[in-house]
This record gives C-alpha cells, structure tokens and sequence, in this order.
C-alpha cells in the first residue's frame, strides 16, 4: 500500500476540530484550535482510513492528503 | 377608501420561490420541503420581504458568500423587518476583515477542546441534577426543565455570572432573536439590559478580580498593548450569551426529539456509546439550529444568479445541510453517516467560536439523559412547538418515560 502524507492548508481551516476528533493520531491543535498535522504529516501504517476520514468530513477542505 | 392598518406585516406566503419568509409558522413548523422545493427553482432566490433578501439554498451557494467577505458584510446578522443604523456591534461575529481576525483571536483560546473537557464534569453534573428534578414524575417538558437548561448554566458557568439568573439570559434571548425580528423597541430594551447587567459585573471585578471568561475580556490586550473598549468587552459578552444559549439549547431539544420518536436509533445509540461522535455530527447536519445573515456590499454572482446590494441574505446553514448533491440520503437521520463535511457552525472566518462548547454540551446532555432515561417518547397529549426565526429549535417537548404499553 502507497505511503500518505497529510497537511493542513493553513489559509483554509478554520478550526472546526472534526480532524482532531476523528484522527488524534495525525492531528494536533493550537491555541486558536487550528489544526495541524502531526511531524511531517506522514500517515503511519494503520491509520489510512483514518487520514482519509479526517480529508472527507473536514467542512472547509483544508486537509491535503497525497501518496508517496 | 382602504385602510391597511389591520393587515399583518408578513401576509402568509403564497409563491415561496419569489416571496419567502422564514417567519411563515409553515416554515417554523417544517421547513424542510420549503427548502427542497426552492433549491430546485434556483440556487438563490429572493424576497422582497425584510426590505429585500436573498437566500442561497444550495450548500454551494452558502458556501460561496460565507467565503466572500469582500461582497458581504456580517454587520448584522439577522435579517429583520428593519435596518436601523445604530444596531449593536458584538465582535467577532458582527466584524469584517481586518477587524474579525484579532477579535475572534481572544475569544478561541478559552474554547478549544482542551479547554471543554476541563469544563466537562461540570456539565455532567449539571445535566444530573436536571434530571433529579423531574424524573421520579415519569414525564417532563423536555425543553422548559432539560435543553433549556444546560447550556444556560454552562455559559453562565464560563461567564462567572450566576447560575440563577438563567431566566433573565432567556427572557433577552428570546426579545432579541425571535420577537426582535418584527419588533425593533423590544429588541433595544433587551440589548440594553444586558449591556447594564454586564457593566455592573465588570464593576464589581475592577474591584474584586475573578478567574472566569469576563476578566479574560477585560484583560485583554490588542496587538499595541491597549486594553479592549468597554464597547467592545460588552459586545463580545452579549455575543457568548446569547449565542451560548438558544442555539445548543436548539440542537440538544432536535437531538431529544428525533430520538423520542425513532426507537432504533436510541437502543443503538445505547448499546454502542462510542457511537456518539458521529452521531451528534449528523444530529447537528440534520437539524442545525443557526441560521446567519449576510449584507450585499457590492454586486457579484453566486452560483450563477446576480446578487445586488441593498439586499440582506438569509445564509441558511441549515439548508444547505439538507442539500441532496452533497449529502446522499439528505433528509435521512444516519447515526453513523461516514462522510459529513456539514456546516452547523457555518463556514469561512465566522466559524461558531462555540462549536467545541456546543458539541460538548450535546453529547453530554444527550449520554446523561440515555443513561438515566433510556426510553422515552413523544407524549401524545401535549404538542412540540418550534422556535420562529434565525435559531429553529423545539420549545415546547412533552416527553413520556419508559417503554410504550
């Protein structure tokens, strides 16, 4: 299976937290409640499902998630 | 010679594709098939109502204007039979850019989620000790003795204001977000109550200091190191109360109702708690509360259809959370709908600086009544009533305990 990589376009989240709540694995808040990936964004094995969940319920489609 | 006076303001709607009104008690009572059937005449369309309004009915069309902040204004946010000059400002949700970013910077760091799940066993106690009220009787109103009462007591909570004077907050709210529409002097009244209950409590903290969301106001600085003006400081205290309330209060009674009379989905959401999550997530697409207000500031087109100023916009998140062309099944309640970019707490800048607060609050209320009161239904003797105007929820909510005979 093809490695993932997430990111959070900065420009474009808003803070809803649905990434955080659905992955905690792969995201991290500040202290606006921002999110951003965690490390460099690579998806360890296990947790695809999980990036693609946080990219398809995130509201304002901030959440990239590429193949390596 | 005719005399009008006796005519009603808002003459009950007959052409809904060129003449709506979301104060129509149709659309109070069941707005859904009003919603499908302008979404199909048009992405937006328009009233002459409200001095001139549109609506974007499809979640596209909402999307694009809660984005465009150069050809919409959020300086008022209900759309109302009048548009006085003087309405009273309550950043961030009242501010545009470059005024929204730092106002909305202060208030997001006491509401991320870290900062709920401190406040968490708070709420747990709160909605245990509603419950104690009324349980032993078999029946209660829903809405007057539970919804009502949590987010009232949670905000009051952050605030450090008291827990008792809940029923003056809900006596304001309910001036300004329902009766306000129509009625501009009951609404001044009640913003100006609250802002002389505010001032007397930042008074009293000059003096005594205390540890809650007031004093973080008040000590606030900007990015040159001034303090915020009082203004400002009892604009965003109006805004945390009155948004803090109706609006969960909204989606907790919806949550309640849809789940008094849909059996399956309780005994699911009772026999796999780690549901909840999801659940609550469709429960707020499905019956999102909040319903915004943009102002044409200049002419642009959405999704096609010309927009022009001088107009409001009724933004329905709640509609475009019904849209069938990005949410299969729209109109079907899905406890465990995977895919749910839905926009209860809007989209773009102005993004519910509550939504962590509220989704809490929601599940919170929702587990402690579960566990306490796992079957329950609609009481066939009394009638649900809806809330009219920008926030829609249940507000009347007889309910029956135990399992039907």
């Amino acid at each position: 299976m093809a490695k993932l990589k997430i990111h959070v376009d900065q420009d474009k989240c808003q803070g809803h937290a649905r990434c955080k709540s659905l992955a905690p694995e792969l995201f991290e808040l500040d202290e606006y409640g921002n999110a951003h990936e965690i490390g460099d964004g690579t998806v360890p094995a296990g947790l695809e499902d999980k990036a693609w969940l946080a990219q398809t319920n995130c509201p304002e489609i901030a959440i990239e998630v590429t193949e390596e | 010679m005719s005399d009008v006076s006796y005519l009603p303001k808002h003459p009950p709607v007959t052409d809904w594709v060129n003449d709506f009104d979301h104060t129509d008690p149709r659309w109070t009572e069941n707005p859904y098939p009003i919603w499908d059937e302008l979404r199909t005449a048009s992405p937006v369309v328009h009233t002459d109502r409200f001095l001139g309004c549109y609506m974007p009915t499809t979640y596209e069309a909402v999307r694009e204007i809660a984005h465009d902040t150069e050809h919409f204004s959020s300086r008022r946010v209900i759309v109302r039979d009048v548009r006085p000059e003087a309405t009273g400002v309550a950043p961030p949700i009242t501010s545009d850019p470059p005024q929204h970013k730092p106002a909305k910077q202060l208030l997001l760091p006491p509401f991320t989620p870290d900062a709920m799940k401190k406040l968490e066993p708070r709420v747990r106690a709160i909605c245990n000790e509603l419950i104690d009220e009324f349980i032993a009787d078999g029946k209660c109103d829903a809405a007057a003795r539970y919804t009502k009462h949590v987010p009232v007591r949670a905000i009051a909570h952050m605030l450090g204001i008291p827990e008792k004077d809940s029923d003056i907050f809900i006596k304001w709210i309910h001036e300004i977000l329902e009766l306000g529409i129509k009625d501009d002097d009951t609404m001044m009244r009640a913003v100006h109550e609250m802002t002389e209950y505010f001032a007397g409590h930042i008074e009293q903290r000059k003096k005594h200091p205390t540890d809650d969301l007031i004093t973080t106001l008040m000590n606030a600085r900007d990015k040159s190191g001034q303090p915020l003006s009082d203004g400002h400081v009892l604009g965003s205290l109006r805004l945390l109360l009155i948004a803090g309330i109706d609006t969960t209060w909204s989606a907790i009674g919806a949550s309640l109702w849809h789940l008094a009379k849909t059996p399956a989905d309780r005994d699911r959401l009772v026999a796999e708690p780690a549901l909840m999550p999801t659940a609550v997530e469709e429960l707020l697409r499905a019956y999102s509360p909040v319903t915004m207000a943009r102002e044409v500031m200049k002419e642009t087109v959405i999704s096609g259809c010309p927009v022009k100023p001088g107009n409001m916009v009724l933004l329905s998140f709640p509609a475009a959370n019904r849209d069938p062309a990005v949410f299969p099944d729209a109109d079907k309640v899905v406890i465990d709908r995977k895919e749910n970019r839905h926009a209860a707490f809007g989209l773009g800048i102005h993004r519910c600086v509550g939504s962590n607060l509220a989704r809490m609050e929601m599940t919170v209320a929702l587990e402690e009544w579960l566990k306490r009161i796992p079957d329950f239904r609609l009481d066939p003797a009394g009638q649900v009533t809806w809330s009219e105007g920008t926030v829609r929820g249940p507000r009347q909510l007889p309910m029956l305990f135990g399992k039907a005979h």
